[in-house]
């Protein structure tokens, strides 16, 4: 019970008034922002990032675990009362959330949501704390050639496995790639610097993140910005009935069960567990009328499993390094901004702030629904922030928050390339989270192969490592080779009824 | 930020999958009210430009890593600095191939669709550029005259930029935000952020 140990401890860090107070600010602000249409959690979380720059690990990260939750719940707001949802984690909640909205229950809707992620999230939280530790432990058996095959099967999948189509996304991998060898390497060569001294240390991940999701993002909104904005539907306090109740918690439990694995696997997401939630709730209901007119089972499911899924993303974060979504790559930046590297170690070297981290996650939680049920008229106003204050303010932020990385306004040019990239990206259809990992993994990646490769004299076999890279390697090739499976053994063995 | 267009009920797809239909439910849209056939699509030939740049990329990091990168081999380092960007760059000029043959053969990637976003109209470049100006005129000059003063221009020339026509009110928004932020992050929570000319006046 030594980690129940270590997690009490974690609640005694956090639960000193000042702590506390860092939490709640934490969980306001990222609801709040979370809530602002165009912003998902991802870059909720980029652009709140220069709001810790200045203060203790600890701290940091109390703020930041009620910001990733609020960033979360706060999304889920906009797509049940606008509806159109910004991030597709929330597409399934907005099918029925908004239904329900219009005939008049959104109060009900934001009740189960709110509730529904705060059930989902504590439950999470508690199989993150069963779940990290024996991960952790099996990773630290990990050599650098099994790390690297990690790795490869983290770019191929949240490339292939996600996204419309695979050249978009392996054009956006390929990008960020090569933003992550800018700079010295570790042989102290500069690379792709072009003699610029700025350069010489990369260029932030922050400055990535909020180019491409902050200024990309409001740059393409302004491109096409609605003339109307969409309808707000008014809401008051929420609140549940009794056969409200009695028709979520079985959707909420359920949800949870289909998001935390999904979560915690790479290229898992949120997507996939949050439609599976919207199918079972419909197979499984007793209403199946109000379906499609706004079912609260539809809205429970879907949110609890979203929920869940977000705190899953944690484990392979914390225990192997390794992001599987857009929210938890920039998470990992922000860890390694403190100069704490994500992996097995960390348990070992930075226990008390991890603890303290997973604890925040249990208070955050806690304090969101406490916030929440009573602020949602709030938060829905904020829906109605005229549309050029709106994106005014996150270009504002944005270039605050860049200037802020290293005080230097060469970062701020940079910012505008890459907001231009992230245009263009989102013009092309080129899906944004292949990039993001791209740069994050990439000079991990590079770093693990060439220590592999150093063990052989650099034979390639040094990239083989026991038994786990094999099967990783494995999983690979099925990734890759998926279309050619799927039209030759798959779709022939379902019969000829799929069409494409 | 749709980032992520995957559905769970989606098999793999080959990248040469013909123009995808939304398949999130669609909002109504003015496109939904045109009668009438459907009209051939049009292929995206500015796609061509989104190859060129990838293989300019490609091209770029191999030169890059043939003249400019010296060798560091040793012994601690078999593999040195210069492998991974040409392998980068020869991966880059393949995609940027293969994506031609993807255009070519009808294949057009989905623009990001969004709560503020209305894809039935045309690009608003005059916005764009507007927004750009701002920016720059905040990175130029952000250290000589200060957040406060850039912060002010940047915000009330974007709201400018996005059509709001209150020039005061905007005024008066961006210097209360300016100097909210600069009060509570530079000076409380110890973010840098410049104070200008406005050095001992803050």
């Amino acid at each position: 019970m030594d980690n129940f140990a270590n997690l009490l401890d974690g609640f005694a860090n956090v639960l000193t008034p000042m702590n506390l107070l860092f939490a709640l600010i934490g969980v306001t602000i990222g609801t709040a922002v979370g809530v602002l249409p165009g912003i998902g959690p991802a870059m909720t979380v980029a652009l709140l990032l220069p709001v810790t720059y200045g203060m203790e690990p600890a701290q940091a990260f109390i703020m930041f675990a009620g910001i990733f939750y609020g960033g979360m719940y706060g999304g889920s707001t906009t797509s049940i009362l606008l509806n159109t949802p910004g991030e597709s984690s929330s597409v399934v909640t907005a099918i029925e959330g908004n239904k329900m909205a219009k005939a008049g229950r959104a109060a009900q809707a934001l009740a189960t949501a709110a509730i529904g992620s705060f059930v989902a999230g504590t439950i999470a939280t508690v199989l993150l704390v069963v779940v990290t530790p024996p991960v952790v432990q099996f990773a630290i058996s990990l050599g650098a050639p099994d790390y690297f095959a990690l790795m490869l099967l983290a770019f191929v999948s949240v490339t292939a496995v996600l996204g419309a189509s695979r050249v978009r996304g392996f054009a956006s991998l390929l990008l960020g790639l090569v933003i992550g060898v800018i700079g010295i390497d570790q042989s102290g060569q500069q690379r792709l610097t072009f003699g610029l001294p700025q350069l010489a240390d990369g260029i932030d991940v922050v400055v990535v993140a909020v180019g491409i999701f902050a200024v990309g993002e409001a740059l393409w909104i302004a491109a096409h910005l609605r003339r109307k904005s969409g309808e707000v539907i008014p809401v008051g306090q929420p609140w549940m009935g009794k056969q409200d109740w009695k028709r979520s918690w079985k959707p909420w439990l359920r949800g949870t069960a289909f998001g935390f694995p999904f979560g915690a696997v790479p290229a898992g997401g949120a997507e996939i567990p949050t439609f599976l939630s919207y199918v079972t709730e419909k197979k499984l209901t007793k209403h199946p009328e109000e379906f499609g007119r706004g079912a609260i089972e539809g809205v429970a499911g879907p949110e609890a499993a979203n929920n869940a899924s977000a705190a899953g993303t944690l484990v392979p974060m914390l225990a192997i390094g390794l992001p599987t979504n857009a929210t938890a790559a920039v998470m990992l930046a922000a860890f390694e901004g403190y100069g704490i590297q994500p992996g097995p170690l960390l348990f070992t070297r930075e226990s008390s702030l991890v603890w303290t981290l997973i604890a925040s996650l249990f208070v955050g939680n806690l304090l969101l629904l406490v916030l929440n049920l009573p602020l949602a008229p709030a938060w829905a106003r904020l829906l109605r922030i005229p549309r050029p204050y709106l994106y005014a303010g996150i270009l504002f932020f944005a270039s605050m928050g860049a200037y802020a990385v290293n005080a230097q306004p060469f970062d701020l040019f940079l910012l505008l390339a890459l907001g231009l990239l992230g245009f263009g990206m989102r013009r092309f259809g080129l899906p944004i989270l292949p990039l993001i990992v791209g740069t994050i993994l990439g000079p991990r990646a590079e770093l693990q192969g060439r220590r592999a490769l150093q063990l052989s004299g650099g034979e390639l076999h040094g990239l083989i490592g026991g038994w786990v890279s094999w099967l990783i390697y494995a999983t690979v090739a099925v990734v890759l080779l998926w279309p050619l499976i799927g039209r030759f053994v798959v779709r022939p063995l379902r019969g000829r009824s799929v069409t494409a | 930020m749709s980032d992520l267009t995957t559905r769970p009920d989606r098999d793999g797809d080959l990248p040469s999958r013909p123009p995808a239909v939304p398949d999130i439910p669609a909002q109504p849209g003015p496109e939904a009210a045109a009668d009438g056939p459907e009209p051939a699509p049009r292929p995206d030939r500015a796609q061509y430009g989104v190859c060129a740049f990838l293989a300019l990329v490609g091209a770029l990091v191999i030169v890059d890593a043939t003249t400019r990168i010296g060798s560091a081999i040793n012994t601690a380092d078999p593999i040195g600095p210069k492998p991974v960007p040409i392998l980068l760059g020869v991966l880059l000029l393949v995609i940027a191939a293969v994506y031609a043959v993807d255009v070519a053969r009808g294949g057009a990637g989905e623009p990001e669709a969004g709560e503020d976003v209305d894809l039935s109209l045309p690009i608003d470049w005059r916005t764009v550029l507007l927004l750009i100006g701002s920016f720059l005129v905040n990175a130029v000059l952000i250290d000589r005259l200060g957040w406060v003063i850039s912060g002010t221009i940047l915000f009330w020339g974007s709201a400018y930029a996005l059509g709001n026509r209150h020039y005061v009110r905007n005024l008066l928004i961006a210097v209360a935000l300016s100097l909210i932020t600069f009060y509570t992050f530079a000076i409380g929570l110890g973010v840098d952020l410049p104070a200008g000319v406005l050095q001992g006046i803050l």
